[in-house]
């Protein structure tokens, strides 16, 4: 039943986002602490051991794959809603701060990838 | 606009929105077939035309929340919002390979802390640089280079005067909307096209939505993977802008 995939999808994304407001909430700031990341460890948790019980027929499974093929529509309709004018309307202070650290930021990923591929090379 | 007709757009708000989204996908894989002969992806165009939609939007309907303000888009609001993007983010884990994250566990971690602290100094700096020199407002604009959630985050907890939370807050979506063009065009000259250099990426960019979209645009297999490091971005950027690295700011600054 595809309504049991979208069951378990939605368990998993209260679980966590709980988890990220309890966790917000314990260490006094009011936002919520990695709750989408602790969800999707749930859901990658919960996919593994359904699959290996095999109680997760395609049905069940097409509640959760519709969602993540409406990913991409999702965000687009979330860059629509963006705030494009007031980012522009903060002057050059903000478009600065806004760009350069962004750059600085772009430079360290091939960095940190290659510190993974000489940690690999280790036997 | 005729009263009812208007009317019964907004009652059916997130059904014209979905026709709507549908529309714009359609438009843009044309476009990118063949006017960019496919060089752009589809989802790179379709987004770049949300965010025009969202400068026109702004601009007409004179609020915060782009197309969403113009009343027959409301539904843009509640299928962009935060809770579908989210459920939608956290369903493409479905995808995702454990072992690869626990693989890249440590360089998650890692480049969550650069990432944090890098784009703070760096924005602090830039702050000094056009002038300010209280600590609040510098802290404040550094938290803003975060993500436009630590950026008001931070200002509210130190105390912070409304127009430069207001600055921090439009350098967070000026991030935002660059990371979201940028990485489809940078992503092969940095090496972006393994789950490994995702979760690096994500902990560095930490703008959820500037990340989901670019991976989506970029490489929709790598999104899970991105998506969960920059997930405990604005976390830890929350936990230490306004924290430890407000008393360094404060020291520095005397």
């Amino acid at each position: 039943m595809t309504i049991y995939g979208l069951g378990i999808l939605s368990a998993c994304f209260l679980a966590g986002q709980l988890f990220g407001e309890i966790l917000g909430r314990l260490i006094g700031i009011d936002a919520n602490i990695g709750g989408v990341g602790f969800a999707m460890i749930l859901l990658i948790v919960a996919n593994d051991k359904l699959i290996r019980k095999d109680l997760l027929p395609p049905a069940t499974q097409q509640g959760i794959l519709f969602w993540s093929a409406m990913y991409i529509p999702v965000i687009v309709a979330m860059s629509a809603t963006q705030n494009v004018v007031g980012a522009f309307s903060g002057g050059l202070m903000a478009v600065v701060a806004g760009i350069i650290p962004t750059a600085a930021m772009f430079f360290l990923i091939p960095v940190l990838s290659r510190i993974r591929q000489s940690k690999d090379k280790k036997p | 606009m005729s009263n009812w007709l208007e009317k019964f757009f907004i009652q059916n708000g997130l059904v014209v929105a979905f026709l709507s989204v549908a529309v714009i996908m359609v438009v843009s894989s044309f476009i990118s077939r063949r006017i960019t002969k496919k060089k752009i992806p589809d989802s790179a165009v379709a987004i770049v035309i949300g965010l025009l939609l969202a400068y026109i939007g702004g601009r007409i309907g004179k609020g915060s929340k782009g197309i969403a303000d113009v009343s027959i888009f409301s539904g843009f609001g509640l299928m962009g919002g935060a809770m579908l993007r989210d459920f939608a983010v956290v369903s493409t884990a479905m995808g995702a390979s454990f072992d690869e994250i626990r693989k890249s566990g440590l360089i998650g971690l890692l480049s969550l802390f650069i990432g944090v602290v890098g784009t703070f100094v760096v924005g602090a700096v830039l702050a000094v640089t056009f002038g300010y020199t209280d600590a609040k407002s510098i802290t404040t604009i550094g938290a803003g280079a975060c993500t436009f959630i630590v950026g008001p985050i931070t200002g509210a907890a130190i105390g912070a005067e409304s127009h430069i939370i207001a600055i921090s807050i439009a350098a967070g979506v000026v991030k935002s909307i660059l990371v979201t063009i940028a990485t489809p065009a940078m992503a092969r000259s940095i090496g972006l096209n393994n789950p490994q250099a995702a979760m690096a990426y994500g902990g560095l960019m930490g703008t959820t939505s500037g990340v989901t979209a670019g991976l989506a645009a970029t490489d929709p297999r790598l999104v899970p993977y991105g998506a969960m490091t920059a997930t405990f971005y604005t976390g830890l950027g929350c936990l230490l802008c306004p924290s430890v690295l407000y008393y360094l700011v404060t020291l520095v600054m005397q």
